[in-house]
Order: structure tokens, then C-alpha cells, then sequence
């Protein structure tokens, strides 16, 4: 049984048809990444699966049961965590309060998500600047922050938005080794992401997505010689 | 840093033995009336400061439990102290409605929704003559000529709400509070089911609100629509009390009741009687030069931004 399935789902802004029959399965343990040029949606998928709106149509199945109109606290509470592609800082709050605050959702008693946050903190390299206040993060440290936040609920399946973007050729290699490790830790990762250098060497699968549509399914290899995605990203930067 | 809790000891001990150290009625009232403004000040703070949601509407929680302690009094010939126990129960009820009604909308689209739920309850109780005599008011007998005991119920008002408020932000309510406040939507991608908690924000900040309305009743022995409903005078009040003093602090909207019911009271006496009549009109234009200097130049308010304002004295000494 896969972890996660997305099945035949629609989603509809107004006229605009912004998922548009996206099926995909994501298996326990692997990477799955989705790709797909600007505005191809992406994030809106994203947005679907952790239910900030509503979907038109299909269904959205999470360890096999249906996710379709629940809440958002609700869907990270059944265990799927996500970070953010325009990075979501709990900007007055200090780096371990941050993590704290998220700690709360699987602990209870201020002892106990701190000691919790601080593991995190470790885990990412962000323990240096725990008590510093979040806004003072730079753009790499911000994005670690936003993964600490989402494995303080103790995901089983954890979204990933464009982690690497915006980050130096070093801070996405400590990008993909942090998330590898995570993957080698238990967790299932659902990636969306731009950086082809990124998504190729540690995806098991790839969905690619264009104009709200499923343009191809299946190993990195096959998906980067795909000539539908090679159309679709003509005039893109390859990093 | 003994010298510093000495300091705070003796300011402690100051507000207990205010009213035996200075008996004159007036000064003791400016006092009671500082009191008050403080809890009204630090439950704004609360929903406000610390959880994000700007309320321009606490008129309604105050004045519902103005109006329960008078309706007690007036319909229910029960002692009006019954409604000090009461008016934070029925403030927290009418705020269940009112959060159910305004926490869909968010920023600057709730602070209208508040306000004009403050105007809509001041009608109400202006227009259902039944229940609360209309514009006509309530009038009741105060239960103690000497001012002593209600400072002292005041002044535990106060202690209790502002400790309450220490304590809850240290919880884990705190942290989801102010996680609220940064960003709504990641807040609820963090697990916080944020339409439960503002809500619990907002019942605590009504409760003490309604509590301060029912003391206010029980205080002056008058209340009437336009006093506790009133736009600028209550809500619009607590709002400059938190800011002025410093929101999202403990201890701001303290030093905000007391900044900001002196600068009243210094123009509505025209600076105690020292200046022309004319001076007296003039405290609402100071009040807004007070916010607009303040959201310049002490954008954390006086307790928020105290290292700066020490910093000035110390570069200008």
C-alpha cells in the first residue's frame, strides 16, 4: 500500500484549472520528487494534500485513509509535515522557540518540547543559533528551520517546497545531505524542486507536472530524457 | 541584581500602602481608574499583542459585564458584587459569538468586525430598554462610602490578571499564541488547530475585560450605553494603553494605564487647573500625537523599547 495517493485530484481557482487530473503514488521510504517549470502547480499541489483549500475533485489518501476534508492542524497531526517555498519564519520568536512551538504537537510540558527542539536543532545545524530571533537567519538557515519546524511533528511523510532555492552550491550540497539523511532516518520525502542537480541525484522516482498536468512518471533518468519535460523546461536554468 | 528587585519590592509595597500613605479621594480614585485600565490593557494585550488579533470591539466585553452586575442589581435584585463574579462568565459567553462571527476574517478586516460589534452591543443596550433601562442607565447604591476597599479589590483585579497572563505565555498556550500572531498559516502546517486557540485567546481577554466592566459598575454606581460602549473611551483606550506601554509584553500595558490615564487627566483638569479652560478638550489631540510619537520612534512601546529610552538618557547625561 503506498503512503500516499493522489487520485485523479482537480483543482479549480474560478476558471482556472491549476491541478488538472494529477494521479501519483508516493511508496514508504522513498524520495518521490515532482518538477516542473514556474507555475505549473506545483505548490498548489502541495496546498491540496495539506488542505488549505479545499480540492475540486478525487481524492487524496494518506496510509489508507482518506484526507479529503480535514483540517490542516488535523493533517499534520496524522503525520505529514511540510515547509514552505516562500520560507515562513515565526520571525519575533527565537530559533528554538520556533521548533518548540512545533514540538508541542507530539509532546506535552514546555521541558519536554524544548529538549525535543534542541535534538532538532542539532540534528539540522541550527543549534548554533538557537536563541537567536528567527528573522536574523539567513536565507540557508531559514530554509533548515523550516525542515526543524516540520520534523518536531514527527512526520511520516514530509513535504518539501524548494528547499534548495536561493542556497549557494555549498549550502545545497549540506542541503541534500540533510535531506538524505532524514531519508535514511524513516521518513518518506515528497520534494518539489527546480535545482535539476538537486532533484536528479537523490529522487527514486519523478513526477513531472506542467500547466496543472501530468507530462511524465518515472526514474530520473527516463524523466530527464523525457522529451515533454525537455520541451517544458526549454529556456529554464539547469543548475 | 538586588538593587533591582529592592527597587521593584518597594514599588510593590508603594501600590499596597497607596491609599493609607495618600488619603485624599481623588488621587485614589486616578489610582483605581489605573487599575482597572490595566487588566482592560492587559487582556487587549493578550488577543492583540500576543496572538495577533486586533480587537477594536473590547467595549463589548466590558460593557456586558458592566450591564450583568447592573442587570443583577436592577432585575434580579441580587447584589451587584454577584456580577463581579458573573460579568466575566457572561463576557466569555457573548466572545464564543463574537469569535465565531469575526475570527473568519483576518488583520485589518476583524478589527473592523469588532468595531462595529462594539457599536451594534452599544445599540443594543441603548435600544432593549427592557433589560437595561436604555439610555436612562443604571443607577445603583455603592456598597462602601471609603474608596479603600474598592482599591483593593482593583488592585487584586490587576495582580490576578497580569499574572494570569505571566503564566499562561510561558505555557504552551503562550507559544501557540504568538505562533498564531507570526503566521496563521504556519501555525496550522505546525499542527496548532488555530481557530480553537484564538478562541481560547480571546475568552481569557473577555473574561478579565468583563470582570473590569462588572468592578467599574460596582465602583462608580452609574453606567449608561454611551459610558461603557463607548468607541474611543474604552476600546479605542485599550488599545493605546497596550501600545503606548508596550504590546506583547508582561508588564507594558501597566505602565500604559498609568501613562495614559495621567496625560487624561492632566488635560481634562487643564494641567490640574494651572491652564485655560480650553486645555481641557485637548486630551484626545495629545493621545493621538502620544500613539503617532510612539509608533515613530518606541514602536515596542515604553516597556518594550525601555533599552532605547535608557540609552538616550545615558548619551545625554
Amino acid at each position: 500500500m503506498p503512503l500516499l495517493e493522489l487520485k485523479k485530484v482537480f483543482k479549480a481557482f474560478g476558471g482556472l484549472m491549476a491541478v488538472n487530473d494529477v494521479s501519483f503514488q508516493v511508496d514508504k521510504g522513498e524520495i518521490f520528487g515532482l518538477i516542473g517549470p514556474n507555475g505549473s502547480g506545483k505548490t498548489t499541489i502541495f496546498n491540496c494534500i495539506c488542505q488549505f483549500f479545499p480540492i475540486t475533485s478525487g481524492d487524496i489518501i494518506f496510509n489508507g485513509q482518506s484526507i479529503k476534508g480535514l483540517k490542516t492542524h488535523q493533517i499534520c497531526q496524522a503525520g505529514i509535515g511540510r515547509t514552505f517555498q516562500v520560507v515562513k519564519p515565526l520571525a519575533r520568536m527565537t530559533v528554538r522557540d520556533n521548533v518548540t512551538a512545533s514540538a508541542f504537537c507530539r509532546v506535552n510540558g514546555i521541558r519536554e518540547a524544548q529538549y525535543e527542539a534542541d535534538k532538532i536543532l542539532e540534528y539540522c545545524h541550527l543549534d548554533m543559533s538557537s536563541a537567536k530571533p528567527a528573522k536574523s537567519l539567513p536565507i540557508a538557515g531559514r530554509k533548515r528551520l523550516e525542515i526543524a519546524r516540520a520534523l518536531a511533528t514527527r512526520p511520516t511523510l514530509l513535504l518539501l517546497d524548494e528547499t534548495a532555492a536561493g542556497l549557494n552550491p555549498t549550502e545545497v550540497d549540506e542541503a541534500i545531505a540533510l535531506i538524505k539523511r532524514i531519508r535514511d532516518d524513516g521518513i518518506t520525502i515528497l520534494i518539489v524542486e527546480h535545482i535539476m542537480k538537486v532533484i536528479m541525484t537523490i529522487s527514486d522516482r519523478i513526477h513531472a507536472i506542467n500547466f496543472g498536468q501530468t507530462i511524465a512518471q518515472g526514474t530520473p533518468q527516463e524523466t530527464a530524457n523525457n522529451q515533454a519535460v525537455i520541451e517544458a523546461y526549454l529556456g529554464e536554468d539547469y543548475a | 541584581m538586588v538593587a533591582h528587585r529592592l527597587l521593584w519590592g518597594l514599588v510593590g509595597l508603594f501600590f499596597i500602602a497607596f491609599p493609607i500613605i495618600v488619603p485624599s479621594d481623588y488621587y485614589q480614585h486616578l489610582i483605581i481608574i489605573v487599575l482597572m485600565w490595566v487588566v482592560i490593557g492587559s487582556s487587549w494585550n493578550l488577543l492583540a499583542g500576543f496572538t495577533g488579533q486586533i480587537s477594536f470591539g473590547h467595549a463589548i466585553f466590558f460593557g456586558v459585564g458592566a450591564y450583568t452586575a447592573g442587570i443583577f442589581a436592577t432585575k434580579l435584585g441580587i447584589s451587584a458584587w454577584w456580577g463581579l463574579a458573573c460579568g466575566g462568565i457572561a463576557s466569555m459567553a457573548v466572545a464564543l459569538f463574537v469569535g465565531w462571527v469575526c475570527f473568519r476574517l483576518r488583520g485589518p478586516y476583524f478589527a473592523l468586525a469588532t468595531l462595529a460589534g462594539g457599536e451594534i452591543f452599544r445599540l443594543l443596550a441603548t435600544n432593549w430598554e427592557s433589560l437595561t433601562e436604555g439610555m436612562v442607565g443604571i443607577l445603583i447604591i455603592q456598597t462602601f462610602r471609603s474608596k479603600l476597599p474598592y482599591y483593593y479589590i482593583a488592585l487584586g483585579l490587576a495582580l490576578t490578571c497580569v499574572l494570569s497572563i505571566h503564566f499562561v505565555m510561558k505555557s504552551k498556550w503562550g507559544y501557540y499564541f504568538v505562533s498564531i500572531r507570526e503566521d496563521q498559516d504556519t501555525a496550522e502546517a505546525m499542527g496548532i488547530d488555530t481557530a480553537l486557540y484564538k478562541n481560547i485567546s480571546l475568552l481569557i481577554s473577555a473574561f478579565f475585560t468583563g470582570t473590569a466592566g462588572a468592578f467599574y459598575m460596582n465602583y462608580m454606581g452609574f453606567i449608561d450605553p454611551e459610558v461603557v460602549f463607548h468607541l474611543n473611551y474604552i476600546s479605542i483606550m485599550a488599545i493605546l494603553v497596550a501600545i503606548v506601554g508596550g504590546a506583547a509584553t508582561i508588564w507594558g500595558p501597566a505602565v500604559g494605564a498609568f501613562v495614559m490615564v495621567l496625560v487624561q487627566e492632566t488635560f481634562r483638569s487643564a494641567f490640574f487647573g494651572l491652564a485655560p479652560k480650553w486645555v481641557s478638550q485637548g486630551h484626545a489631540l495629545v493621545f493621538g500625537l502620544l500613539v503617532i510619537f510612539v509608533i515613530m520612534y518606541l514602536s515596542n512601546g515604553i516597556v518594550g523599547d525601555w533599552r532605547k529610552i535608557k540609552g538616550i538618557f545615558s548619551r545625554a547625561a
